[in-house]
């Protein structure tokens, strides 16, 4: 910590020289800058760089169980490539994005704070269009073949915005329900049966509040299946009537709330939170974006065995996410190293471990030698709170990321404030 | 050296809020080059006055500054009145530096572990009294009219408000008071109730106001017990501050003048309520009830003593409960099974937020003491009140926060000082000076001058007199600010969070970004670990002037 301060009064001094050059240069700099970063098509001379180098990865860090995942990929790529990692928890990914824009406007062209950012959706959108990312150098590192993205273009578009290499995928994510079958038979097929399943059980569920990321992923699920015609919802949102497109999203939330939790007067404020009704028997149906949360709970004591995860069966949301490296990193080859770690077979393996993160791999298990095909086929125990496995067409993808933000404050204006 | 002790105390504290508050006037008018915003006018307010439920907010952030240290001062000339003189105070003295040691995040996980409900008190009494196998679909926590957050707030605010007035009361011979008043009929709890209560009012007001300034602009209880929808008016300019559209900025600035004037309304409501209650509490006193009541009045001070006192004390035990709690579900009374996971998690992550956080108390407490001390020695020598320091001391206390921190902060971008731990060191030191100076102000005027003289007579200077004599014989208070300094550093959230960019973590900042996001366990180690440094603190404070001066009985001091 005192050395980065110290270093930060010597930048001071420098950066009122960077400071006229910002004046000048537009955000074209970005990329003239970038010039001089490693080269991602020269893997050997990147891992050579890496060596010995800092990182700082910033991720949302309300989820202990990635924090522990990722001190272990703290510990594993300094065993491989010397590289001396220091994971950022923040509290919201925006926090980090806010942070790059503001550097951007103080003329903090090199030398930025963050190395390594997870993200996907509105985030990444908003850094690519203010040209605040590095790249493109994702294809280019050697375990990206692994995601055969070819078979799964899903890898190249996040919330259909082009990736064109500006972001390495990370972990698979698709929207899940897990419900107590103690208190209850059994969870809603889908969310537009839900209405009829909150009936049978008031005051059984409830939902977090936007802008938590599973709240609006709820809304975009119930709004996918509500609407009777998806398609303005991948394109940007100022190109749709909105008002008449949602009509059925808030007559089914003003049906619903009455008969959620604590009568939909206060929300949780994100999925820990719900998880954490759940266990203490407040509520009897939950839902993630994590499909092995509950089995990753129940083996942690932290959720009752009596807990069953279901899909909603008209398709469910489904995502990719990210890391990406902003465009003033200081340590782009470590960050590129450890973006490809994340991609290992090992990496990978772990994260679907669910003693570990017991999430989906993103990697294309086809493609694997039939020994590693065995590996990831006994890591998935069976588990009666497992998942159904989810098939290609049961995927919904994510509409355009604009979507987010108008759903967010529609929501905040009829809900947020009464 | 010594001269310049007070003024680097006012400029200390007083510059950087008064800089604070200046900073965010003109972003609130519309106001921020940095942002291409350059032409100002009245457009942000109406933004503001437009966002939903912003009324409601305000009204919040209002009631919780009046009601919260009403409430506060009530129970505290009660528990005063029913226990002095009984051996009930010796116990009360006891528990308050601890408790006031806990930091406020912490005392609010306890608190909602107990009243929640799937907490602790529904669990007692279910399901065999109230027959719930079920937690019941109460809205406790995060309730629309924030009285939840108002009761931690209430809890809290108690132990300071006990320990000012047990520091005040000394110099207004309580004793002689109350005797007096007996040898005219009067019972003790209304003897005291008449004759200290008016005189120790005066003494409490500065402190009141810090108490207003704080329930009216409180983050990090209100994220943690307060409404949701809307929250507080607080909650909302650290949400805008933070928000990755920077023009939000704006916004965030006149939501914090808002604040201000909130803060400063709730103390005007309470200057107008203070000449009208003291009207009436003044005619009360005259009308000579020397009996009536008065076992109504013990009955419920001591009750009321013991339920408050016990439930801060009950949620620090259910933290411990907690942090090592297997599966625990509702209505079972104590867990299934133990369990050491919840810290094996917590562990790999720990050092760095508690390096920070012992590093940040340290520094900021050993700064503010030789500052604070210095200030003292050089007020002793002058022999003058030090009317003009209280007010400065007290600055950083009544401004909210949230104003002058986040003003503050942009001030600090634009002065281009990186944000890291000499900005957050800095920003705690604006708290910590304050407290130590009110923890020591009372024992070195106290300091029998006798010794000064003799020292004097015996050819000793000034300062040696100030080394040798006084410094030593001061150590148990000393030791005790030490104490009260580490303990408010590490309380200190908004401080860390704004200047520190959020890249600084401590105890505190890991605790309350928890709030939401963690399990039960994790929340509990994190708020207990938090609690204990400064709990360890104060035992240090106690035991290491008893264990210097363990052969000279009367050097050794008590906490209060």
């Amino acid at each position: 910590m005192s050395r980065a301060s110290r270093a930060g009064s010597v930048f001071g001094r420098m950066r009122i020289c960077v400071l006229a050059l910002g004046v000048v240069l537009t955000s074209g700099a970005a990329h003239t800058l970038s010039a001089q970063s490693p080269d991602a098509s020269d893997w050997a001379a990147v891992v050579q760089a890496a060596d010995d180098q800092e990182l700082y990865f910033y991720t949302w860090g309300g989820d202990p169980q990635i924090n522990d995942y990722l001190a272990w990929v703290s510990r594993r790529v300094n065993e491989l490539h010397g590289i001396r990692m220091t994971h950022v928890r923040l509290s919201d990914t925006a926090d980090a994005v806010s942070r790059i824009l503001a550097e951007r406007q103080a003329g903090t062209l090199q030398g930025g704070a963050v190395d390594l950012l997870w993200l996907n959706g509105e985030n990444f959108a908003s850094l690519k269009q203010n040209d605040l990312l590095f790249g493109p150098w994702a294809e280019q590192q050697p375990n990206f073949a692994l995601v055969n993205a070819d078979a799964n273009p899903d890898v190249r578009a996040d919330f259909t915005v082009p990736v064109e290499g500006y972001e390495s995928p990370w972990l698979r994510a698709h929207l899940v329900f897990y419900y107590d079958s103690a208190y209850v038979d059994s969870a809603p097929q889908n969310v537009a049966a839900l209405l009829d399943w909150a009936r049978q059980y008031p005051g059984e569920f409830t939902y977090p509040r936007p802008p938590d990321f599973l709240a609006t992923t709820f809304l975009k699920q119930a709004l996918l299946e509500l609407t009777d015609d998806p398609e303005p919802l991948y394109r940007p949102v100022e190109d749709s009537d909105f008002a008449t497109l949602t009509a059925p999203l808030w007559a089914f939330l003003d049906d619903l709330h009455p008969l959620l939790l604590r009568q939909g007067r206060t929300f949780p404020s994100n999925g820990t939170e719900l998880r954490r009704l759940m266990a203490d028997g407040e509520t009897a149906l939950a839902m993630s974006f994590n499909p092995t949360e509950a089995v990753n709970s129940v083996i942690r004591n932290e959720l009752p065995d009596s807990v069953r995860t279901t899909v909603p069966d008209s398709g469910t949301l489904a995502n990719v996410s990210f890391v990406a490296i902003p465009f003033n990193a200081s340590h782009k080859a470590a960050a590129m190293v450890t973006a490809n770690f994340l991609l290992s077979v090992e990496a990978q393996l772990r994260a679907q471990d669910p003693r570990h993160l017991g999430s989906t791999p993103v990697i294309d298990v086809e493609v694997l030698s039939a020994a590693e095909q065995q590996m990831f086929a006994t890591m998935r125990q069976e588990h009666p709170a497992a998942p159904p496995l989810l098939s290609e067409s049961g995927q919904l993808q994510e509409p355009h990321p604009s979507w987010m933000a108008a759903l967010e404050n529609a929501w905040m204006a009829r809900y947020g404030s009464r | 050296m010594l001269k310049a002790a007070p003024w680097l105390i006012i400029g200390v504290l007083i510059v950087p809020v008064l800089a604070g508050l200046f900073a965010i006037v003109p972003p609130a008018f519309g106001y921020l080059p940095a942002l291409q915003q350059t032409e100002p006018g009245l457009a942000v307010w109406a933004d503001l006055f437009n966002t939903p439920g912003i009324a409601r907010s305000a009204m919040l952030s209002l009631a919780a500054g009046v009601l919260t240290p009403l409430l506060s001062l009530m129970l505290v000339l009660l528990f005063l009145a029913s226990v002095s003189g009984t051996r009930w105070a010796h116990a009360m003295r006891r528990l308050v530096a601890p408790l006031l040691a806990v930091p406020h995040a912490a005392a609010a996980f306890g608190l909602a572990f107990l009243i929640a409900p799937s907490g602790f008190a529904l669990r007692l009494v279910s399901p065999e009294l109230s027959g719930w196998q079920r937690p019941p679909d109460l809205l406790i926590l995060n309730d629309p009219l924030g009285l939840t957050m108002m009761l931690g707030l209430v809890l809290k605010e108690i132990p300071f408000l006990l320990l000012m007035a047990l520091a005040a009361l000394p110099q207004l011979n309580p004793d002689q008071r109350v005797a007096m008043a007996r040898t005219l009929g009067y019972r003790p709890t209304l003897a005291w109730l008449w004759t200290v209560a008016p005189a120790l009012y005066p003494l409490l007001r500065l402190p009141l106001f810090a108490v207003i300034a704080f329930a009216s602009a409180t983050v990090d209880v209100a994220l943690i017990l307060g409404p949701t929808l809307p929250p507080t008016l607080s909650v909302r300019i650290v949400s805008w501050f933070s928000d990755p559209d920077l023009n939000q900025r704006l916004l965030a600035s006149a939501a914090a003048l808002l604040q201000l004037l909130i803060t400063l309304s709730a103390i005007g409501v309470w200057i107008g309520a203070e000449k009208v209650i003291g009207r009436l509490y003044h005619r009360l006193l005259l009308s000579g009830i020397r009996q009536t009541g008065h076992v109504l009045l013990n009955v419920a001070g001591r009750s009321l003593l013991v339920i408050t006192l016990g439930s801060l004390l009950l949620s620090l035990l259910l933290l411990v409960v907690h942090a090592f709690a297997g599966p625990w579900r509702f209505p079972a009374n104590l867990p299934d099974a133990w369990t050491t996971q919840h810290w094996q998690s917590v562990g790999p992550v720990l050092l760095t937020p508690l390096a920070n956080t012992l590093l940040l108390g340290l520094v900021s407490t050993l700064l503010a003491v030789v500052l604070v001390l210095a200030a003292l020695e050089h007020g002793s020598r002058q022999a003058r009140a030090p009317a003009r320091l209280l007010w400065a001391i007290y600055m950083p206390l009544l401004v909210p926060q949230v104003a002058f921190l986040y003003g503050l902060t942009l001030l600090l971008e634009q002065l281009r000082w990186l944000p890291g731990l000499v900005t957050v060191g800095f920003a705690h030191s604006l708290f910590v000076v304050p407290y130590v100076y009110l923890s020591l102000a009372e024992p070195y005027r106290r300091l029998d001058p006798r010794w000064q003289q003799l020292s004097a007579t015996l050819g000793a200077s000034a300062n040696r007199t100030w080394w040798r004599i006084k410094l030593p014989l001061l150590m148990a208070p000393i030791a005790t600010a030490c104490a009260v300094g580490l303990a408010v550093s590490i309380g200190q959230y908004l401080a860390t969070l704004l200047t520190g960019a959020g890249r600084v973590s401590t105890l505190t900042t890991e605790a309350v970004a928890l709030a939401s996001g963690g399990t039960r366990g994790t929340i509990a180690v994190w708020a207990l670990l938090q609690a204990a440094i400064p709990m360890l603190g104060f035992a240090l404070a106690i035991a290491l002037p008893r264990f210097c001066w363990r052969h000279r009985r009367d050097m050794r001091g008590q906490l209060t």
